[in-house]
Order: C-alpha cells, then sequence, then structure tokens
C-alpha cells in the first residue's frame, strides 16, 4: 500500500481552480457552489455518461467480453460521493464500477483498456470491467461477487483502527453495494462487526429500486434501505441519488462520522437504472410508462438544464466540455484498442505474492513432472 | 531443543510472532477471553491486549473477510477458525476473495494472511464437526494449504504461514493437539511447499500428512522391528503446493505405494497422489498404488461405528501386507 498522501479533496484529474462569480439564479439553486465546480461536477457526469455508452458499444462489437454492468443513470450520485472522498480514503465497490473509477481520478483510458483486457489496463487485463482495481488512486477492488466486498471493506476499516484513532485527517473506508446486497448474511455480519468495533466506514448503498429485476420491496424486509443498520445501532440517511451536490453533502458528513467519531453509517442513495441490470438486459420487465418516466428523470440531462437555467454555464461552454469529454473517450477507445493483449507466458506472473517451492506453473498438456519434462517417453 | 506439545509449539509461535510484528494480530471467535476453544492462544489476550488478540462474534464470513481487507491494508491477520467444519461459512471469502485478489487485480494487492482451523475425526463429534476438508481448499490456486503433523512443524509451518504473502489454509488436527515431540529453539521457519521423509526405507513407501502421517510412522516402525520390512513415509506437510518430486522420488526407490489419508477416499488426497505416481514413476511400479482413506460417510456417533469409518494402523497394515504380496515379496 502507498502511504497516505495529503491532498485536497478533489481527485488529480479534476482539479478545482478558481471560480468566477456565479449570478443570483445559480446563488439561489445552488447555495454556496462556485459555478467552476458545478461546471466539473458536469464534465465528469457527461464523461461517465459518454464513457459508459461507449462501452456499451464496444461490447457489442466484442471488443469488451464477460460481463459489462454500466453506471448509466448514477452519474450524478458516482461524482457527489467520489467528490467528498479524499485520496488517502479506501474505496471498495460492487461490479457496476466503471464511473467510480472514473471519478476517482483514474485516466478513462486505463479504464476502457482493462475492458478490452489489455495490459495497460488498471488491473493488467486479469480483471476486465467487473474487478477493477487501482492501488494508487485507493479503489481496492470492483468485486463480481454481490456483497463480496463488504467484508474486506470492513477489515480495511478495522486495519486503519488498529494503527491509531480518528481524527479529521484520518484514513476511512467507503463500502458501496447495491440495493438488493442488503438481504445477505456478510452485509448483516460486516455491520456488527463494524458497529462493536467502531469502525471508520461508510456503507453506501445505490438504491435503484431493482435488484436485476426484482424490486426492493420484494426483496427487502425493511425497503427503507438507510434503516437496515437498526439492529446494529448503526445510523443511516437517504439522499436523492440525482442531485450531486446533495450527495456530496451527505457523504461529507458520513466520512466526518467515520474519522473524527468511529461511528460507522448508512447512506442510501436513490437512483435509477436507465438501461438493463448490464448491457444484454432489454429489461422487458419493465413497463413502457415506466420507460418513458426514466428518461425524465435522466440525472445528466436534468443537470445540465438546471446549469443552463440558473445561468452556472451556458449552451455554448456545456458544448465545449460536451466536445472535450467526447474527444477524450475517443482517446481512450484508441488507446484501449492499440494496446497489447497480455502474453501466455504471463500466465503465472501473479500466481503468489510470495513464491514457494514446487508451485504448479505449466500449461494444460504440459508434463507436472520434471522427470517427463526431461524424457516425455517416461510417460509411455 | 525442547520436547514439548504441538498445541504449546502453536502457542509459542503466535507469541513469539506477535512479539516479532506489530503488524501482525490475532481474531477469532473465543480465543480472547476464553483463550481459545482448543486453548492454542491462552494467556495472549494478556499478555498483548484486545486489539492484537481479537474476540470476534460468530460471524465467519464476516471475520474472514475481515482479515482480507486488514490483510490488503499491510497487515498479517492470523484467523482461528474453531473448526474446519465452519470455514465452510467463510467459503465465499476464502476461494472468491482471498485466493482471487492477489492475481484478478494484477498482482497488485497482497493478502498476506492465515487462516488456522482444527479437522479431523476422532472424538465422537459425530457428522458435522468430524470433516477432512483439507482437499476442497488445496484445489484451489491462489491458496497455499499446509497440514503439520508434527510440534516441530506446526511451529516451522506456522512461522512461514504468517511471514508469507499470501492467505495461508493452516490446517491443525485435534487429535494432534497434546502429541509430543523435539522442537528446534529460536526462530525456526520451515519452507512450505516441501515435503518430509520421516523415515526412510526402501520396501514400500507411505505417502500421508497430518495426523495420519504421525500413525503412518509408528506402522512404518513396527514392520521394521516385527518383520523386518523397510517402509520409507513422505509427510507431505503441503498440499497446495504439493511436493510431486519428493514422492516420486522415493516411489522410484521402493517401487510400491500407499497413501494414507484421513479424508473421504473419492477426489480425495490420495487420488492426486495416485495420479502422480503413476506420471512420473509409472515404469518403475511393481504393484497398483492403493489408498486407506476414510470411509464414504458422514462420520457417525458412535464410537465402534466412528471407529469402523476411520483409516488406521490395522488398515494400513493390511493394505501395505497385500502390496508387499502382490510383488511377491519376501522381507
Amino acid at each position: 500500500m502507498p502511504t497516505a498522501r495529503k491532498t485536497s479533496a478533489a481527485p488529480p484529474a479534476q482539479k478545482k481552480t478558481a471560480t468566477k462569480s456565479p449570478g443570483k439564479k445559480a446563488a439561489a439553486a445552488f447555495p454556496g457552489e462556485p459555478a467552476d465546480r458545478l461546471r466539473d461536477y458536469y464534465r465528469q457526469m457527461q464523461l461517465i455518461r459518454r464513457f459508459e455508452e461507449r462501452s456499451a458499444e464496444m461490447y457489442q462489437r466484442a471488443k469488451i467480453g464477460g460481463y459489462c454492468h454500466l453506471n448509466l443513470g448514477e452519474e450524478a450520485t458516482v461524482v457527489g460521493l467520489m467528490d467528498a472522498m479524499t485520496s488517502r480514503d479506501y474505496l471498495f465497490t460492487t461490479y457496476r464500477e466503471h464511473g467510480y473509477a472514473i471519478a476517482r481520478g483514474i485516466e478513462p483510458s486505463r479504464v476502457m483498456a482493462e475492458l478490452f483486457g489489455r495490459t495497460t489496463g488498471v488491473s493488467k487485463g486479469w480483471g476486465g470491467s467487473m474487478h477493477l482495481f487501482d492501488v494508487d488512486a485507493r479503489l481496492l477492488g470492483g468485486y463480481g461477487i454481490v456483497g463480496g466486498q463488504i467484508p474486506p471493506a470492513t477489515g480495511a476499516a478495522l486495519a486503519i483502527a488498529y494503527r491509531g484513532p480518528g481524527g479529521p485527517e484520518t484514513e476511512a473506508v467507503a463500502c458501496q453495494v447495491g440495493d438488493a446486497t442488503t438481504n445477505i448474511g456478510a452485509w448483516h455480519e460486516s455491520l456488527n462487526l463494524a458497529a462493536i468495533w467502531k469502525l471508520p466506514i461508510v456503507y453506501v448503498v445505490i438504491n435503484n429500486r431493482l435488484g436485476m429485476g426484482t424490486p426492493v420491496e420484494k426483496a427487502a424486509g425493511e425497503p427503507d434501505l438507510y434503516k437496515r443498520g437498526c439492529a446494529y445501532r448503526i445510523p443511516g440517511v437517504r439522499v436523492d441519488g440525482n442531485d450531486v451536490v446533495a450527495c456530496r453533502e451527505a457523504m461529507t458528513e458520513a466520512l466526518r462520522l467515520a474519522r473524527e467519531e468511529r461511528q460507522p453509517s448508512i447512506l442510501e442513495a436513490t437512483s435509477w437504472r436507465l438501461r438493463g441490470h448490464s448491457v444484454v438486459d432489454p429489461a422487458k420487465y419493465r413497463t413502457k410508462e415506466e420507460a418513458r418516466r426514466l428518461h425524465d428523470l435522466d440525472p445528466v440531462a436534468a443537470y445540465r438544464k438546471q446549469l443552463l437555467d440558473s445561468g452556472v454555464a451556458d449552451a455554448a461552454e456545456l458544448a465545449a466540455i460536451d466536445s472535450d469529454v467526447e474527444a477524450r473517450v475517443n482517446a481512450a477507445v484508441e488507446f484501449a484498442d492499440n494496446s497489447p493483449h497480455p502474453s501466455p507466458d504471463q500466465l503465472f506472473a501473479h500466481a503468489y505474492a510470495t513464491p514457494v517451492a514446487n508451485a504448479p506453473a505449466e500449461l494444460p498438456g504440459e508434463p507436472l513432472i520434471s522427470e517427463i519434462r526431461r524424457d516425455r517417453s517416461v510417460a509411455v | 531443543m525442547a520436547i514439548i506439545t504441538y498445541r504449546q509449539a502453536l502457542h509459542d509461535t503466535l507469541r513469539s510472532e506477535l512479539l516479532r510484528d506489530p503488524d501482525v494480530f490475532l481474531l477469532g471467535e473465543e480465543i480472547g477471553v476464553f483463550e481459545g476453544s482448543y486453548k492454542i492462544t491462552a494467556g495472549l489476550l494478556t499478555e498483548f491486549g484486545p486489539e492484537r488478540v481479537r474476540d470476534t462474534p460468530i460471524a465467519e464470513e464476516g471475520f474472514v473477510g475481515a482479515a482480507i481487507g486488514a490483510a490488503m491494508l499491510g497487515l498479517r491477520p492470523v484467523v482461528e477458525i474453531m473448526t474446519i467444519n465452519f470455514s465452510i461459512l467463510a467459503m465465499d471469502q476464502i476461494v472468491n476473495h482471498a485466493a482471487k485478489i492477489h492475481t484478478m487485480f494484477g498482482g497488485q494487492s497482497k493478502v498476506p494472511m492465515v487462516i488456522r482451523t482444527p479437522g479431523g475425526g476422532g472424538q465422537q463429534l459425530a457428522a458435522t464437526h468430524s470433516q477432512n476438508l483439507e482437499v476442497w481448499y488445496a484445489h484451489v490456486p491462489g491458496l497455499k494449504v499446509v497440514v503439520p503433523a508434527t510440534p516441530a512443524d506446526a511451529k516451522g509451518l506456522l512461522a512461514a504461514s504468517i511471514r508469507d504473502d499470501d492467505p495461508v489454509m493452516f490446517i491443525e488436527h485435534l487429535a494432534l493437539y497434546n502429541t509430543k515431540g523435539e522442537v528446534p529453539d529460536g526462530d525456526y521457519v520451515t519452507e512450505i511447499g516441501k515435503a518430509a521423509v520421516m523415515k526412510e526405507g526402501s520396501d514400500i513407501t507411505i505417502v500421508s500428512y497430518s495426523r495420519m502421517a504421525a500413525v503412518a510412522l509408528d506402522v512404518a516402525k513396527r514392520l521394521e522391528e516385527d518383520e523386518g520390512i523397510s517402509a520409507e513415509v513422505v509427510d507431505l506437510r503441503s498440499l497446495r503446493p504439493l511436493d510431486r518430486e519428493t514422492i516420486l522420488a522415493s516411489v522410484r526407490k521402493t517401487n510400491k505405494a500407499v497413501v494414507l489419508e484421513e479424508d473421504w477416499l473419492s477426489y480425495g488426497v490420495g487420488a492426486e497422489i495416485a495420479a502422480t505416481i503413476q506420471e512420473g514413476a509409472f515404469d518403475y511400479l511393481d504393484a497398483p498404488v492403493r489408498r486407506v482413506a476414510a470411509a464414504e460417510i458422514p462420520l457417525p456417533y458412535s464410537k465402534p461405528l466412528e471407529l469402523a469409518a476411520l483409516p488406521d494402523a490395522t488398515a494400513l497394515v493390511k493394505v501395505i501386507h497385500e502390496t508387499l504380496d502382490a510383488t511377491r515379496f519376501h522381507g
């Protein structure tokens, strides 16, 4: 692990610059928010939006294999949450995590390269879409098993607590899960551990109302998911996941609780998955009316309108951002496509962290036994 | 060199590793105030405090997973799972996470953790508390699985496991805790992945591990004294990685092999050993490789039934004789 880097709350790729003073309308719509920051949120949301749309396209063109889950519809949630985290905080997340990686400051090209399975990918082509990892960005994994990240995230918080008392400059852990994950045993066991050990962790529940196709109300005995820590005296709040500033504020407070008071908490962000569970899911379980309504709940379009209406940005400024984003996503695709595939001779490169005697490293069809390697006739 | 029990060797090694490295800490059910179900951690809470000897609630998936996360941040957790039977509750964390994280994330994160847990039958604990599930873990690349048979290896392999940067399943045996043996003094580390020849011999090879290796050694000594049969005993010590070369070197010398294992026969450790031998020493074999394993039934409570189900010295002697007879061996 790298030592903690003491920097501002913003990941490197989204440095905040001096702001011009917003107009009165902006002040009313976004009290106290610098215009440049608001525009930067738009840039990040649009970057995630276009990255994910291009990912779907690349999946359909078979450039991306396996499963591919998109953050479409969750852009405001992702950007708001990630802006509240500092570079010293750790993030454990799910298999729907491309946007989190980008908002954490990882170059989109390295994320796209991972989706393409190339050596330049964040996980060197070993993980794919569901398993993004970047030790420097302290993104400690996308996890493909639903809820598999919860106990390790809780243990990361235990390691922080093991090393010293809390305070405003200390590290904290964000453990992001989906709504359906609050029904698994690992969730409840981990919440209990975090409560009795007073761990610096925020359990972030992205409630997009659907498991794959099962509604929250049919899966959870307590469908108000922010209340699901009650049995462990873990407080929770619910925030509108389409409100980027509200997400940031709620996450900032949850992280403060974790850092300074060593109080674990639940932050539920309500959100809408604009498309199916994964790229290949046509979402037939949704009615036409629901699909139409989702269109109106598109957080990127809504935020764009808010910026224009409040005068924070004009159409030309947003068009310039769109154009920059487009270039960046195009460059990411190009970078991924031009990057090398891992070589088969690297198959055992990351087998064990500590090499030990007799660790097997044979390809299918190769003899395990050195005698046969010396003289293949021994085997016949 | 002192003669101490397997239990004492484990206890002393945990203590010395806690003293050696402040990143080492212990966690598990009832290891602190209660001093461990099998008293391996006796006295350690008093000496090292509740941060480093951490009692957990009954939540195997939760605390094994928590150890993974702590290890990812550079600590060296040593988890005690009360028995191997309960490790099944943590299977997702062990197999899908501990075993995968280093490889799946391109080598960016190590998971330097140890899961200590006793397995084995023979204590009249009945079906759910008497299992030998080591082969489940030995099947999984990314894990290391060690199975010490002697107090010396309990010490040397535990020290090696704690200092290793990969997840290690350290599988003890309930019936070995009170066994005694010579243990080297001071800092003593045994290399993981190397089998040991416990006793040299020229007539037949017995391959075994954990408690059954101790049984095999007794049988070999007795056969030598009583019948002049020279049996070589290979103690695997590590199931993953598996030291195939040591097994084969022995079989190429003795030309006969029997595997003694406490797990169930089908798909068990012995199957892997027999396959290894036919692949690497086919031309050297004078008889088929035989396996002496547990009867394929959930282990019963009733003592006569339990004894009937478990492999033992009598069964091993019988199979050794059958193997030798098949080669018209005359000691």
